[in-house]
């Protein structure tokens, strides 16, 4: 697939909007489009998180290994979303597992790729945090959510 | 016997406050603490008729009374449909009822999801737990007339895979394309191949031509506020986004005020409200 080709599906992804030419430029040097078929690993726990994911179709989940009770899977990220951030922040590890659950295409970066482009360039670098923060402000919201365990809340005699 | 319908007249006929016997035709579990009770009012309530939204007082002899809303077909006759959590001593005791037992019924009452707004319109049922129970009288009063909507998108979260309710429905829904349903859950295990994470995050998997969709959501009061907040971020006018609220209905005819919130009472207001009339509600404590 041809530089062209792969900018216009970065293009596509609610991730890239609106990132201006320059640093759209970088972050392709770093791209690969990937495909994985349902049941496949796409990452591992405790493993080199050397990547990571923008999700164009299907979907993959977290999953983490609790003994005795087999993969537990914790959320999902579909069409639009990105998977993983541990890229960026050291000791730069899988702390999950991502299992497609369906058979998924996505746009893969290369994390060490990015780093070193993100070290030289901080507007570039800068604007990958700013992306990623969002990404992950609304995973914290949404486990807190998850956390308050609200569908068990309901007390009242059975209205609704 | 619909209140908001009737007539000066009829209203004097009929005394909200009188229940009806009515047999119980089948009890169906929909998963381990949550079952629909599918009343036979042909003989007891003939008349009977009511809105999308709207509930009922139902009265287990000799312990008291309870407001469940009505969760089947407004166009189905001769029988209706609640769907109940079993959470305090009344809904157990519903809950160990069986065919021919006897409960007593009052109502319907309260408001209704104003289903005719959406005529014309996109429309987003968005609901969790068991708030799907209100909003299943609106998915089957939009199919009635199916062509004069737009996209029909169902947004359902539950706890868990086993604790969702409706699920052959939801399926069919899914399946007859008439329908687009999303439906996510807060935990999975590895036989659960959907969605995972709370149901506003659904949002981000929808197209939406926002000016001109309309939204009705129910759930866990928090799970609403969130969803109301993802809407009005989504540029869904504020004044297109209903709610139904919950609250201790014991008289369901505004006398009472155990259900007062505020300055409305839930049961004669309500259930049903527009985003704007509730919304500064939502945030306060002790409310």
């Amino acid at each position: 697939m041809g530089t062209e080709d792969l900018t216009q599906i970065l293009l596509q992804h609610p991730f890239i909007q609106g990132l201006g030419e320059d640093h759209l430029k970088t972050l392709i040097g770093c791209a690969k489009n990937v495909r994985f078929q349902e049941g496949e690993y796409v990452i591992r726990e405790g493993e080199a998180a050397s990547k990571f994911f923008l999700i164009r179709t299907g979907r993959v989940a977290l999953e983490v290994e609790v003994s005795g009770h087999g993969g537990l899977r914790i959320q999902t990220s579909g069409p639009g979303e990105v998977l993983g951030w541990s890229w960026l922040i050291a000791p730069y590890r899988w702390h999950y597992s991502g299992v497609a659950v369906a058979d998924t295409r996505a746009i893969s970066l290369d994390g060490e790729c990015l780093r070193k482009k993100c070290e030289a360039d901080s507007s570039f670098g800068y604007e990958m945090l700013k992306r990623l923060a969002e990404v992950m402000e609304r995973r914290v919201e949404a486990t807190r959510m998850q956390l308050i365990d609200m569908y068990g809340l309901t007390t009242t005699g059975g209205h609704k | 016997m619909t209140l908001r319908s009737a007539s000066p007249a009829d209203v004097d006929a009929v005394d909200p406050m009188i229940t009806n016997p009515v047999p119980i035709r089948r009890v169906v579990w929909e998963n381990d603490d949550t079952f629909t009770l599918t009343l036979d009012i042909r003989d007891a309530l003939p008349a009977f008729s009511f809105l999308p939204g709207q509930f009922n007082m139902l009265y287990v002899y000799g312990m008291g009374e309870v407001a469940i809303s009505i969760s089947s077909d407004p166009g189905k006759k001769g029988t209706i449909d609640h769907t109940i959590h079993r959470v305090g001593s009344l809904t157990t005791a519903l809950a160990h009822m069986k065919r021919g037992d006897m409960i007593g019924v009052r109502g319907p009452f309260g408001s209704s999801w104003p289903v005719n707004v959406a005529r014309g319109k996109d429309v987003i049922i968005a609901s969790g737990g068991i708030g799907l129970a209100p909003l299943r009288p609106v998915v089957y009063s939009i199919l009635r007339a199916r062509k004069d909507y737009g996209r029909v998108i169902v947004l359902y979260g539950g706890r868990s895979a086993l604790d969702l309710l409706f699920r052959v429905e939801l399926e069919e829904w899914g399946n007859n394309h008439e329908v687009e349903t999303l439906v996510t859950v807060d935990r999975g295990d590895s036989s659960w191949k959907g969605h995972i994470g709370v149901v506003t995050g659904l949002l981000s998997y929808i197209k939406l031509d926002a000016r001109n969709t309309v939204a009705y959501v129910c759930g866990p009061e928090i799970m609403m506020r969130f969803t109301a907040d993802e809407l009005e971020a989504r540029d869904i006018p504020v004044e297109s986004i209903y709610l139904s609220m919950e609250r201790n209905m014991k008289c369901a005819i505004g006398f009472c005020g155990h259900c007062q919130m505020g300055p409305t009472f839930i049961c004669k207001d309500g259930p049903v409200y527009q985003l704007p009339q509730i919304r500064p509600l939502l945030d306060k404590k002790e409310l």
